[in-house]
């Protein structure tokens, strides 16, 4: 179906999803979105033909870039990849990284969610997608995101609509990637990584 | 009431829309919001943008935020030259690529140029360390690099022999730590010379109009005390 491959190993530390379509390489996880809903020509309601419907997509993934891209994948930083490489996380990074995660939850449901079913709409968009992946990425490490914020637990449905079995296939690597960790099993990342590493753990405020 | 944008050429996102919209000749007053007094903190402003950033744009009862998103709707509303956004699916994913990207990426190291060199200590009176500044330097650095070796390459403009969203994008994000006094096309003859194609495409005059605040920058008076503390959360949260 959509994207693909975005939760192996290899891309979790990459932090690429990448597309290649004969020649043609694409990268960033919105605009291989939107190529494949033009190219496959899927349904309206993932990125609505309806101009108004389709800029508040656009509106949502603008502040999505800003306050959810960076901040729903720390945990993941701080708690599996970053003693991958044997660099401790200081707590008052967690705690910020914490505050900051309970204020972008707190506008999804207060600005996006509103009276929605889902992100400024009443059917699934790609911004759904969007917030699901980085929302479970959070999850996946233990995060309680949805105590005490209803509307977000009720859009939460989105993953009904995809249906259970694609959800499973794709979340499955990263929710157990704490028993992996607990076990050992995790792939020790390449030295060449590790510069790239230190620079993303440098940039967690 | 026509269509009204509410700016500050100070912002990097209303640089570009303005540019795309008096380029174009779109029609539409101007509202200006000044973020330096904090204007954006109101709650009349909030009733246009409850984010409380800017740009925002009002056209009649609707509303929108995000310069990704202005910038789509007027190219559409307004039917611009294909080459800003291109049909051509390909063309247009790669413009969809580089809108995606340089949110966490040059967005990010222009702002924080701007504002550890200058804003933090001439505005606020906020001193930065030099280690500090210096990362700060040397990301935007890495990013300039990306910029050129990922997206410019060896072409006349991001995505091909055309300027689109992505150049007026990018183009007015580099401004800002050129309006820091930071010598961005110093050693980098590539992206200079892609800089003045963009300049020659959107015309001079308008390019020097939308970048006058910017560029001034660096002779903000300092903040009163009731200023800063209003803004200090706000801006702190921007930078991270």
């Amino acid at each position: 179906h959509l994207v693909s491959g975005e939760f192996s190993q290899f891309n979790i530390l990459q932090k690429v999803s990448t597309l290649k379509d004969g020649d043609f390489v694409l990268t960033e996880s919105t605009a291989i979105l939107i190529y494949l809903s033009f190219k496959y020509q899927t349904a309206d309601h993932w990125y609505s033909s309806e101009l108004w419907a389709r800029f508040h997509a656009h509106k949502y993934l603008g502040w999505h870039a800003d306050c959810i891209r960076d901040t729903f994948g720390v945990p993941l930083w701080t708690q599996v990849l970053a003693p991958l490489i044997g660099v401790h996380v200081t707590e008052e990074k967690v705690e910020r990284n914490r505050a900051t995660t309970d204020r972008a939850l707190q506008w999804l449901e207060d600005k996006f969610l509103g009276g929605w079913a889902f992100l400024n709409s009443q059917q699934v968009t790609l911004a759904d997608l969007m917030v699901l992946e980085e929302l479970v990425q959070s999850v996946a490490l233990g995060c309680d995101l949805f105590e005490g914020q209803l509307k977000l637990a009720a859009w939460r449905d989105v993953e009904a609509f995809l249906g259970t079995d694609l959800c499973q296939e794709t979340h499955g690597p990263i929710l157990n990637i704490l028993e992996q960790t607990a076990n050992k099993t995790v792939l020790q990342p390449p030295p060449e990584l590790s510069l790239y590493m230190l620079f993303y753990i440098s940039r967690i405020p | 009431m026509g269509l009204e944008l509410y700016l500050d050429l100070l912002s990097q996102p209303c640089r570009a829309i303005y540019i795309f919209a008096k380029k174009n000749r779109i029609p539409f007053e101007m509202r200006t919001v000044e973020l330096l007094k904090g204007q954006h903190l109101s709650d009349a402003f909030a009733q246009v943008n409850p984010l409380k950033k800017v740009p925002a744009l009002k056209d009649g009862d609707f509303t929108l935020a995000e310069s990704v998103a202005i910038l789509l709707y007027l190219t559409r509303k307004y039917k611009v030259a294909d080459h800003w956004y291109p049909q051509d699916l390909q063309a247009c994913a790669r413009v969809d690529e580089y809108l995606a990207w340089q949110h966490t990426t040059l967005r990010r190291s222009c702002l924080r140029a701007l504002w550890h060199k200058v804003m933090f200590p001439v505005f606020l009176g906020e001193p930065v360390s030099p280690e500090m500044l210096a990362t700060t330097l040397a990301e935007l650095d890495v990013t300039l690099q990306l910029l050129e070796d990922k997206f410019l390459q060896n072409k006349a403009f991001l995505i091909g022999p055309h300027v689109s969203l992505a150049d007026l994008v990018a183009i007015t994000e580099l401004m800002h730590p050129v309006g820091a006094g930071c010598q961005v096309f110093e050693g980098r003859p590539k992206l200079a010379a892609w800089c003045r194609r963009v300049e020659a495409a959107v015309g001079e005059d308008l390019f020097r109009e939308a970048h006058e605040v910017i560029l001034k920058a660096k002779d903000s008076p300092p903040a009163d005390p009731t200023i800063k503390q209003k803004l200090m959360p706000a801006v702190l949260a921007m930078i991270r």
